[in-house]
């Protein structure tokens, strides 16, 4: 029984991709699943420090591929989960170091020996994204409810399908509901009747993640984080399980709209 | 938005313009073919289709029907001798 290898993508950058692969990966180990993350990211790596494990970098992607070390050395077990690994990517190289013939072919290695391979994918269209996408079976995009995010979605939507990758699915990212409720943020709907694909996960904006990013502990570790909590919630929904999604961007309710009318704010 | 708003007939909520802008958008950003190529392709199709059928070339329209995971070209030729040539 081989891993499901799953690429989290979004175009633009800043969405939260990082965050998203650490916490998901983190997730996924917590209900017992063999995760490996990986960072595709070349030359620009972030998910060591977002994970906290930047300090126990020996090897990297590129090392495996370019054979100076076996994948076994290059892998780093996170202590607090023991069955979740990182893969961290080169630092000092860029993302032609790697191909996406070789992405594919680390891929069915890595897919051997665990549950979910998790690739954390730069931000763009150039070959960073290409390798990104090369091996994986399922690809999950991440954006932010405003307009530059969307539209750059929407582009990669496109490119993926076109790729023959299937139709990938959604999570909104970065969700403040004061502002959904003031009308100055898009919905859920509204993202969704825009990109048409179907959803997995809404995550809040959440103080709680600068802060944990700031420590190297992933905010699904905290049980009283809500992006936590939304974090986790996405894991399930991929193991399959139905879990109704968080209520953080209600439209008004009849009777907050019946009090605006009377003239209240 | 509030009655009183309403009323006074402020701007819309800043959303619905972000909403209305990003559609607006990607039904241009999903567009495969610029109208030149439209045209060209157009003016071939009726030079080759010409070729062996009488038709009405005024009337003729091709067009692009587009979704994000599909174009397709929808040529629409209306003949004007039905009957066959021999």
């Amino acid at each position: 029984m081989t891993a499901r290898v799953m690429t989290i993508t979004s175009g633009k950058g800043g969405v939260g991709k990082t965050t998203g692969v650490a916490n998901l990966g983190v997730s996924l180990a917590l209900e017992g699943n063999r995760v490996v993350v990986l960072d595709a990211d070349i030359g620009l790596r972030n998910l060591d420090v977002v994970m906290g494990l930047e300090n126990r970098i020996v090897y990297d992607i590129v090392d495996v591929v370019e054979g100076r070390c076996r994948l076994q050395q290059a892998l780093i077990r996170d202590k607090r989960l023991p069955e979740l690994h990182l893969l961290p990517a080169a630092q000092t190289r860029d993302k032609t170091a790697v191909s996406p013939e070789q992405m594919v072919r680390l891929c069915e290695k890595l897919r051997q020996n665990c549950d979910f391979v998790l690739i954390d994918s730069p931000a763009g269209i150039e070959q960073g994204f290409q390798n990104a996408i090369a091996g994986a079976d399922e690809i999950v995009i991440m954006t932010t409810p405003d307009v530059a995010a969307v539209r750059d979605a929407d582009r990669i939507i496109g490119l993926i399908e076109a790729a023959d990758k299937g139709t990938p699915k959604l999570i909104i990212n970065r969700i403040k509901p004061d502002m959904v409720r003031r009308g100055d943020m898009l919905t859920t709907e509204d993202v969704i009747e825009i990109l048409a694909i179907e959803l997995i996960g809404i995550v809040p904006e959440d103080e709680t993640i600068i802060i944990s990013t700031n420590r190297g502990i992933p905010v699904a570790l905290d049980g009283q984080s809500k992006s936590g909590l939304a974090f986790r919630n996405i894991a399930q929904r991929v193991m399959g399980k139905d879990v109704p999604f968080m209520t953080i961007d209600l439209e008004p309710s009849l009777l907050r709209r019946v009090i605006r009318l009377v003239g209240r704010r | 938005m509030g009655f009183l708003d309403r009323l006074l007939r402020r701007a819309p909520p800043s959303k619905e313009i972000a909403k209305e802008r990003l559609q607006l958008v990607l039904v241009h950003d999903r567009q495969p073919l610029s109208p030149e190529l439209l045209q060209m392709i157009k003016d071939e199709i009726i030079v080759v289709i010409s070729k062996h059928v009488d038709i009405d070339r005024e009337n003729t329209e091709v067009t692009v029907s587009r979704g994000r995971g599909y174009q397709k070209l929808i040529a629409d030729i209306p003949i004007r001798n039905p009957r066959r040539r021999y």
